[in-house]
């Protein structure tokens, strides 16, 4: 019988600070034995419980795409006991990785339609690996447009910088970078909370999927934005997060309603939650 | 399969008998409640109880679990990787579990063993283990089995029924695996007619005994989100002190923590059971808490038992009936009370 429990030991192959205030690392991870790569086999949207002997497990979006091979891409903020502990570790080190668990983006659904992509601070975590999913050559046809806005309080707070700029250079996704403000002169993108940066920017909901992940507070107020603009909650796909454990649905934590969040979740519609009590 | 007799002497010695090819957990009186315990020679087991103060679920789902081991030191070439605690899965029975106690575990399997994932331990240990029941003749007042789908001889769930006939036990075996345990123990004589008619009398009769009941038809077909705002949760919830004595001695709670403890160079990972009366229980790191206020923890634990688990499953309501959390709540929060609220419940 499969343990689900049972973290795959993987190694730290590299670490990237991304933020200015440094609480922003991302992980790239190698698996220990190359046979765990193949049954850790995920879409994007989904995430892992990343684990560390003697501290505990973390439930972590997967940055990293499947198309990109031989490492997983974890990009973790600085909060409590376990991520604190994981900031301090080194290249070499040696840790585990449960999953991948959860489902993913509606990704059938997504086919065939243009995509609009919104997300702030440090919630872009998942929305990297869908972007860098969909613009890989074999991929790209299979969706219409791509948008994407993509905001922070200051430059420095934005993760991904050195592929933000390269996806700028791009004309087959359409980048609206923003930040709430700023004193840098040099600065060439947009100035603006992403709510209102998406009712400049996105023009209509025809044929279109909207992602959304970002703070409370920024999606309070982008989904009257993508309301108006006409896009049913059917449409309108949110990540969640909630304290987990187990990740799997069985330890019984992180439910709304009859909804498991690790395992039913964590994407789900506004149509969906629409149903569902309103406690997350 | 064969129904059998046996003087309570008999049925004590031939347990007795067999304690080396199974670990035997009985029922043993302390001053003001009963528990279950490990049968050893010195054991002496006592049968005149209403129920256990604590169900047997802790022998399937320990209260706490070792999951994995570790080594921390940084000389031992697999150090940080976590395995897997050796456990032994020695065949066990449990004698003398209540009907309730024994549904209460088939409610609980479907979270642990379901078409996704099986956690291992639950599923290898329920297969390890064989419920001997024990009918129950003089339910108590607080018991409302019959109106959640079980009963005081109700055999869901069990592999052997026995029936308590003042001086004798019949001994009915109810699956393959009990079947096979009764022959282990030898001994007994078969029942004859007699014996099995006043058994079935008498269960007949105690299931009119079982006079309490809550509602539960109207259940499934309310709207989640409507009684989510029912008006009824802050009076429900008003007394409650959060003392989480509902959540652990209930036979179908099964909400866990998982947790690592190092001591030197050794670590564990182990899982607690877990209370969602606490608040802790859904604290996130940012601070943020989706259920921080009591009258949130106390509505989830009812609409958990009586709303997603009757959505998430269509097998009745996540409750056996055992009455246990009404007579410890220190201020007397019933669940008959709360059912009957949600099931009347009209917008
Ligand atoms: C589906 C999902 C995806 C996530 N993706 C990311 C990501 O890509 N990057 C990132 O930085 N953070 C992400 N988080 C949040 C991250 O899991 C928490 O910040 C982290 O668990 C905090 O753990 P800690 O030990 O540092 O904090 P503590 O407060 O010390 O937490 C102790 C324990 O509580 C639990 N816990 C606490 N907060 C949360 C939380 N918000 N969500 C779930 N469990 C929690 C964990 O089990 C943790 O081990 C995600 C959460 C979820 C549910
Ligand atoms: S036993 Fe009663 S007081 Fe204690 S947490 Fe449960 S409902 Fe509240
Ligand atoms: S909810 Fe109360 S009556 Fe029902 S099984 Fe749990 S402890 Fe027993
Ligand atoms: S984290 Fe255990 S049920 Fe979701």
């Amino acid at each position: 019988m499969e343990n689900p429990y049972l973290p795959y030991p993987v190694r730290i192959d590299e670490i990237t600070t991304e933020t200015e205030d440094k609480n922003l690392k991302t992980f790239k991870l190698v698996f220990i034995n190359p046979e765990d790569e193949e049954k850790f086999s995920y879409i994007p949207g989904q995430f892992a419980e990343l684990s560390v002997a003697g501290k505990g497990e973390v439930p972590i979006g997967i940055a990293s795409s499947p198309t990109e091979k031989g490492y997983l891409k974890f990009t973790i903020n600085r909060v409590g006991l376990v991520t604190k502990h994981l900031h301090n570790m080194k290249e070499g080190d040696v840790m585990g990785i449960r999953g991948p668990l959860g489902n993913s983006y509606p990704w059938d659904e997504m086919e065939g339609k243009n995509v609009v992509i919104i997300g702030g601070g440090f919630a872009f975590t998942t929305l990297r690996s869908s972007i860098v999913y969909m613009i890989q050559p074999e991929n790209r046809k299979k969706f219409k447009d791509i948008s994407v806005v993509y905001g922070a309080r200051t430059p420095g707070l934005l993760l991904y910088r050195y592929e933000l700029d390269q996806w700028e250079q791009r004309d087959d996704i359409k980048m609206h970078i923003t930040v709430d403000g700023t004193d840098d002169p040099d600065w060439k993108y947009n100035v603006g909370f992403v709510p209102t940066v998406t009712e400049q920017k996105i023009t209509s909901a025809e044929n279109a999927i909207a992602l959304v992940c970002g703070p409370p507070i920024m999606i309070k107020f982008t989904q009257p934005v993508l309301e108006k603009l006409g896009f049913p909650s059917e449409r309108i796909i949110l990540s969640l997060e909630m304290r987990m454990k187990c990740g799997i649905g069985i330890c019984g934590r992180c439910n709304i309603g009859d909804q498991y969040v690790c395992k039913d979740g964590p994407v789900f519609s506004l149509a969906q939650l629409k149903e569902l009590p309103n406690e997350y | 399969m064969v129904t059998k007799i046996f003087t309570k002497e008999e049925w004590v010695r031939a347990l007795k008998g067999a304690k080396d090819d199974y670990r035997i957990y009985l029922p043993v009186k302390h001053k003001d409640f009963h528990a279950f315990e490990l049968l050893s020679d010195e054991t002496a087991p006592d049968f005149e109880f209403q129920n256990t103060r604590l169900s047997p679920k802790s022998l399937i789902f320990p209260q706490s679990e070792r999951m994995f081991e570790y080594s921390l030191d940084e000389k031992d070439g697999e150090a940080h990787i976590v395995k897997e605690t050796p456990k032994d899965f020695y065949p066990q029975a449990v004698v003398g579990i209540r009907p309730c106690d024994a549904h209460a575990l088939q409610l609980v399997n479907v979270n642990f063993d379901n078409p996704q994932y099986k956690d291992p331990w639950w599923v290898k240990r329920l297969e390890s283990t064989i419920l001997v029941g024990l009918g129950c003749n003089e339910p108590c007042s607080t018991c409302f089995c019959t109106s959640v789908g079980g009963g005081p001889f109700s055999e869901r769930g069990l592999d052997v029924i026995l029936h308590d006939l003042e001086d004798v036990f019949l001994v009915k075996p109810i699956t393959q695996k009990g079947e096979t345990f009764i022959n282990k123990l030898g001994q007994g004589r078969m029942a004859d007619d007699t014996l099995s008619d006043k058994a079935e009398a008498k269960a007949r009769s105690s299931l009119e005994k079982v006079t309490s009941s809550i509602p539960t038809g109207k259940l499934r077909d309310k709207v989640v989100t409507e009684l989510f705002e029912a008006p009824f949760w802050e009076e429900v919830a008003f007394a409650c002190i959060n003392c989480g004595t509902c959540t652990y001695l209930c036979p179908t709670c099964w909400c866990f923590d998982i947790q690592d403890e190092v001591l030197g160079k050794e670590g564990d990972r182990i899982r607690n059971w877990d209370s969602c009366m606490s608040p802790l229980f859904t604290l996130e790191g940012s601070g943020h808490n989706p259920r921080s206020e009591k009258c949130q923890r106390v509505r989830q634990r009812f609409m958990h038992k009586l709303k997603y688990y009757v959505d998430k499953y269509e097998d009745g309501v996540q409750c056996s009936g055992c009455g246990r959390c009404v007579r410890y709540c220190p201020v007397n929060i019933d669940i008959r009370h709360v059912a009957k609220l949600m099931n009347d419940f009209a917008q």
